[in-house]
């Protein structure tokens, strides 16, 4: 039964909400979820890759929503010269469809309370303070009130605008995304495998992720101030003609990844935002799983100790924020200063890097590597990139 | 602006790059306040399968 009022209200049951619903409900809020589709983790909008250690500290592994295991990562050069690298530890590709309902799942056993096919509209607003949401659920307009209302509504995030908060990104900071799945070729079942160069992929990168025999995700990200006269589509369709002609095409999904830096502001008043709603991204790589559910965890844990304590101000809830810029939002601001340099360098300067990576044996070449010979004659940025590296180095032990 | 139902998927893309906060994702349906709308034709150069033109809805 759902009730009239709850501390926490969560909008948006993928991996940021449902995290930080099960975190906030562990530590003694009332939560309420609230998803627009029918269930958690669908449409799946994401190319499904993690780290086996990105995702351990939050779930048990289960074969169930494991597609496929990844030993190695192949990145292609222009030119088509191949560099491999040994992950650093194993990756995953996930089914996000099971993983984010056994994220639900857990949040539901923790005590949060959780209702489909309803669409929030609006704040709810009392005395000039955020005090609930104003929801659509089967054709009837809803109100519940609650303390603190956490936004995990994705990259077309409403509930930060609702409060007042700048959201937009620019189109330099937003990757327009098209991706297929695919079955009946040939791939390497171990491998991620990445393409970069100007002319298939301008600004990003497209991906080739495994997700069983015959079967992987193949996508295509690129930079939205690109795109404008050549949409991902097109591009993703040329490398399909080249690489995969006689493929099948299972699935097609549209989205956007923000490859920004974290949104300067991400709480407020009885408002706190995480996920892509709050453009935790990585923003070189687009990946985003790992970087919500570390947040959201801070987010619940923030939140549940707000509720615990009656204080819902902006300057309580900052500590969320604070946290979070010291286990991996300055990481994603270097990552943000490095995505030019990176994503944007010219065919000739990418096929010589990876014409030098080739020479490092693939048990010693790591992102580390790729990222300090990519900033290379840029000695701030270097430097940023030794720190980021012994930062996450020791974050790790 | 003007959306193009048949190809739009709904991913938005296009509310996320909107600086006037004129696109909203409800019900299933990306809708254009054509109102709000300054025209900077952000997303019409994001959005990912060109579902979007300059018009009247």
């Amino acid at each position: 039964m759902i009730k009239d009022r709850y501390d926490v209200v969560v909008i948006g049951a993928g991996p940021a909400g449902s995290v930080a619903a099960r975190f906030a409900a562990e530590n003694g809020a009332s939560v309420l979820m609230l998803e627009r589709d029918r269930e958690a983790g669908i449409p799946v909008r994401c190319a499904e890759g993690v780290s086996h250690a990105g995702i351990e500290p939050f779930i048990e592994i289960d074969q169930r929503w494991i597609a496929a295991k990844i030993d190695i990562a192949k990145l292609h050069s222009p030119n088509g010269e191949t560099a491999v690298m040994y992950n650093n530890g194993t990756g995953y590709v996930l089914e996000r469809r099971i993983f984010d309902t056994a994220l639900c799942n857990l949040a539901v056993e923790k005590g949060a309370d959780f209702l489909t096919k309803a669409d929030a509209l609006d704040l709810v607003w009392e005395d000039g303070k955020i005090a609930g949401v104003k929801y659509k659920y089967l054709g009837e307009i809803k109100t519940v009130k609650c303390d603190i209302v956490l936004g995990a509504d994705g990259v077309e995030s409403r509930v930060g605008r609702w409060a007042g908060i700048k959201t937009n990104l620019s189109l330099e900071d937003i990757d327009t995304c098209v991706q297929y799945t695919i079955s009946g070729v040939e791939i390497d079942e171990t491998a991620c495998e990445f393409f970069f160069g100007n002319e298939v992929c301008p600004g990003g990168y497209i991906w080739i992720f495994p997700k069983a025999p015959n079967t992987a995700n193949v996508g295509i990200g690129i930079a939205g101030n690109l795109a404008a006269k050549k949409g991902p589509k097109v591009y993703l369709d040329e490398f399909m003609a080249k690489r995969f002609p006689d493929a099948r095409i299972n699935y097609t999904v549209y989205g956007g990844v923000p490859t920004a830096a974290t949104l300067k502001q991400i709480v407020k008043d009885n408002l706190m935002l995480v996920g892509d709603a709050a453009h935790q991204v990585n923003p070189i790589t687009g990946g985003g799983i790992v970087q919500a559910m570390i947040a959201a965890r801070i987010a619940g844990e923030v939140a549940a100790e707000a509720v615990k304590t009656k204080q819902f101000s902006e300057k309580f809830l900052k500590k969320y924020p604070k946290e979070w810029d010291q286990k991996l939002g300055k990481t994603q601001k270097t990552m943000y200063a490095m995505k030019d340099k990176f994503l944007g360098m010219s065919d000739e300067r990418f096929n010589n890097i990876v014409s030098f990576c080739q020479k490092i044996p693939p048990e010693e070449f790591s992102l580390k590597a790729l990222f300090t010979e990519a900033v290379k004659g840029d000695p701030k940025l270097m430097l940023e990139v030794a720190k980021a590296f012994v930062v996450s180095k020791i974050k790790q032990k | 602006m003007k959306i193009n139902r048949e190809l739009c998927d709904v991913c938005g893309t296009c509310v996320a790059v909107c600086p006037a906060d004129a696109i909203i994702v409800s019900e299933f349906k990306v809708t254009i306040n054509n109102e709000k709308c300054i025209h900077c034709q952000n997303c019409l150069k994001v959005c990912p399968i060109k579902a979007i033109s300059e018009g009247e809805a």
